[in-house]
């Protein structure tokens, strides 16, 4: 994607008030999602749906489609606590850093450079494979037959589950945790720099 | 190009080697393969902004490298695992400018003067090499001394009554204590334990240009946004101010030229993938104790000690959880620790007869640990209750845990060499590691973690649990060591037949190579490597210029 995509604001929304997925197709996306509201459901505090962790996931499948890569956020502070909003200009990736994280996410695809130690699958081809497993009808399902579903993938839903804790609890800058609501509910306080705490806050109880 | 010396590992050890180089007006070029995130590319004397307090960028995503994708390292228990039992992460001190000094929480123990002397101190055991130093704690005290200046240190001399001697005061006071670490110390002390605020190499004033630290709580594991971590930042800003210093990062060390006795230089793969040869006079060789060893051998050294007598400190963690919460994710993750696990008292030597051992040390126990959701997340199972747990938080928020970094005795059978199958993305054979504990550290381990346990239902824990790293057999933790602390492959000594370097890093019979890390322990007493070996890599490099201290 040209380079001007890291002017394009990031939630796309469609007409319809539907986000765009960046990688997933729109059925994936949905199936993504509801596997992801049966990990972390809302309890009353939110979870997966409301702090939008499949579109974390979505994020880092199709992170090499924003230019620079949606990999690393930037620093030092992300102006929550103040100062500049720098971890949303993410890091231009290295040589190695790029070939690492195409591997990782795209598969080796049979280029001999990814393959130094024979072929990788990528995150890409598991998420193809682990939700088309889950059914057509996995959004027509209830609570219990969905997961049940999940109880008998466990190999896909370990990956799933490891993602949505990035996408529950990691910076809103990566597509999740929207608003902090990941945050907000569990008393942490996510980033705090440049602000930090005082030596009363750190030795008081 | 022509170097007066060529650094390879830009991390403590590197740092403070290049820091002596230079103020003796030597030129310098400091080699990483890793990235530059912690300089300013534009103004090497300047901090880089690219530290976040971002757990997906730090714990998740390999920023400060290595990534085990292209950066592989293999795992073995021992040779009756074939090849290798594990490919992937082992030991992943980070692989970046600044190295094993980025991530740390900043611990700097001083070691003990016994530390030194531990054959003579309380003799051998069998199946290990225990012995002593070639050198005492008081021909490495004025280094210990310096350091602690070069880099910022904060402390509290006097308030450890087993410490070693020291010559002066910390350059700083502690900064302020975590407050489950008020809980903890007060509960060890009431057991007669004896807690102390840990020597820290982050500011608690303004120091040296940097910032006092202001408690974020991203600090083990995490670079520092501000840079109140004075390692080796400090030093490195240092090395580049004299203008006789260049950085060559995203640059792979793959071979030290030897002809003879003499290396001649080294050849280099850039970010580029391009090879070039650079020639020096010196060659400080200080890429840890794990890519250390595989570049003596990737070079063709042969002393058949190079890779062997690999330590890592056996991790003992007690882990309490409490009706409370402790705000773990506000302040420095470890602000106290205590040391009297490293005593060989009579209950210690009553444990060693029942293991039919002679003696057994444990080591520096932390009082405390880091806060981190995602981590904490991926513990719990998914459904229902994953929201209720992350509210009650009994793996974080109500969770005090005291970790011990036991002495690892040090195995010759324990070694890293290269792997014969497994390569990095630029073609090289990697660093295949063979590790089994002794059995000391399993009985040091079940002696004091009981111990440690105590401390924590002292403290009001209402459940308690003790694991190791490495795992036992039987356990369900990995046998694979997390401990970042590495040593001992490179060991120091003045017989060669029985060391790879001598009392001053040179190798032995090609004296203008030079190890400056950790490698070179001969013992791994139970305290983090550090500040020792960053002590040692200012004595060596000392030695090289001909600007020992005092001189």
């Amino acid at each position: 994607m040209a380079p001007v995509a890291v002017l394009v604001p990031f939630r796309r929304v469609a007409s319809g008030g539907i986000r765009m997925p960046m990688w997933f197709t729109e059925h994936e996306y949905r199936v993504a999602a509801a596997a992801c509201d049966r990990l972390i459901p809302s309890d009353p505090t939110p979870g997966a749906a409301e702090a939008g962790v499949v579109d974390y996931i979505d994020t880092l499948l199709g992170a090499f489609t924003f230019d620079p890569p949606r990999i690393w956020a930037g620093g030092p502070a992300s102006g929550r606590a103040g100062g500049a909003a720098g971890f949303a200009a993410f890091h231009r990736l290295g040589p190695l850093d790029e070939l690492a994280w195409r591997t990782r996410i795209e598969g080796s695809k049979g280029i001999p450079e990814r393959e130094f130690n024979g072929p990788v699958v990528g995150w890409q081809e598991r998420y193809r494979a682990g939700l088309a497993v889950l059914g057509d009808d996995f959004c027509d399902l209830d609570a219990e037959g969905q997961d049940e579903r999940l109880r008998a993938h466990e190999e896909f839903v370990e990956l799933l589950y490891e993602h949505c804790c990035e996408g529950m609890y990691g910076a809103p800058e990566y597509g999740g945790n929207r608003d902090g609501v990941g945050w907000a509910g569990i008393e942490f306080p996510g980033d705090v720099q440049p602000r930090g705490w005082s030596d009363d806050e750190v030795s008081g109880p | 190009m022509s170097y007066d010396a060529v650094v390879v590992g830009s991390g403590p050890g590197g740092a403070t080697a290049a820091d002596v180089l230079t103020r003796a007006g030597w030129s310098v070029l400091i080699v990483d393969k890793g990235r530059n995130h912690l300089l300013d590319p534009s103004d090497l004397t300047r901090p880089a902004a690219d530290y976040s307090n971002d757990e997906v960028k730090f714990l998740n995503r390999h920023f400060l490298g290595p990534d085990p994708l292209v950066e592989p390292r293999t795992f073995r228990v021992g040779e009756e695992e074939g090849e290798h039992s594990h490919v992937g992460e082992v030991n992943s001190i980070p692989s970046t400018v600044g190295g094993g000094g980025t991530h740390a929480d900043g611990k700097v123990p001083r070691f003990r003067e016994e530390d030194f002397a531990l054959l003579s101190a309380y003799g051998p055991i069998e199946d290990a090499a225990v012995a002593d130093w070639p050198l005492s704690y008081d021909d490495l005290e004025p280094y210990y001394a310096e350091v602690e200046r070069a880099i910022g240190v904060a402390g509290e001399a006097g308030a450890n009554p087993l410490a070693a001697w020291r010559s002066g005061p910390y350059p700083m006071s502690p900064g302020a204590p975590m407050y489950g670490a008020t809980l903890s110390t007060a509960a060890a002390e009431r057991l007669g334990l004896h807690p102390y605020p840990a020597p820290t190499a982050a500011n608690s004033v303004p120091y040296d240009g940097r910032p006092a630290c202001n408690n974020c709580g991203f600090c083990a594991f995490f670079g520092c946004p501000i840079h109140a971590k004075g390692d080796p930042v400090a030093l490195l800003r240092r090395v580049f101010a004299t203008g006789r210093a260049e950085l060559a990062a995203d640059t792979f060390c793959s071979r030290i030229v030897v002809d003879g006795r003499r290396a001649g230089g080294v050849e280099l793969i850039g970010p580029d993938g391009a090879a070039r040869t650079v020639a020096a006079r010196y060659v400080v060789v200080a890429a840890g104790a794990v890519e250390t060893p595989r570049l003596l051998l990737l070079s063709g050294f042969e002393h058949p000690l190079i890779g062997r007598h690999l330590m890592v400190h056996f991790q003992t963690i007690a882990i309490g959880t409490f009706a409370q919460r402790f705000h773990t994710h506000r302040g420095r993750a470890v602000t106290h620790v205590h040391d009297d696990a490293v005593l060989v008292d009579d209950e210690a030597r009553a444990a060693a007869r029942a293991a039919g051992l002679p003696w057994v040390r444990g080591g520096m126990v932390e009082h405390g640990g880091p806060s981190l959701p995602i981590m904490e997340a991926k513990l719990y199972p998914w459904g229902p209750q994953h929201k209720q747990l992350m509210r009650s938080s009994p793996m974080r928020d109500r969770l005090w845990a005291l970790t011990m970094q036991g002495e690892d005795l040090p195995q010759p059978t324990n070694r890293v060499d290269l792997d014969p199958t497994v390569r990095d993305a630029r073609g090289f054979p990697v660093a295949r590691v063979t590790y089994r504990p002794h059995r000391h550290e399993v009985a040091a381990s079940g002696h004091h973690g009981p111990r440690l346990v105590r401390v924590l239902k002292e403290m009001g824990a209402t459940w308690t649990m003790v694991a190791t790293s490495p795992g036992l057999p039987g356990s369900r933790t990995s046998p694979v060591p997390i401990s970042r602390h590495v040593m001992g492959t490179a060991r120091m000594g003045t017989d060669p037949a029985t060391s790879v370097v001598d009392p001053a890093g040179r190798v032995h019979g090609v004296e203008n190579v030079v190890v400056a890390d950790s490698s070179v322990f001969v013992t791994s007493a139970g305290y983090g490597p550090t500040l020792t070996l960053v002590a040692l890599a200012a004595r060596a490099a000392g030695a090289m210029a001909g600007t020992p201290l005092g001189t």
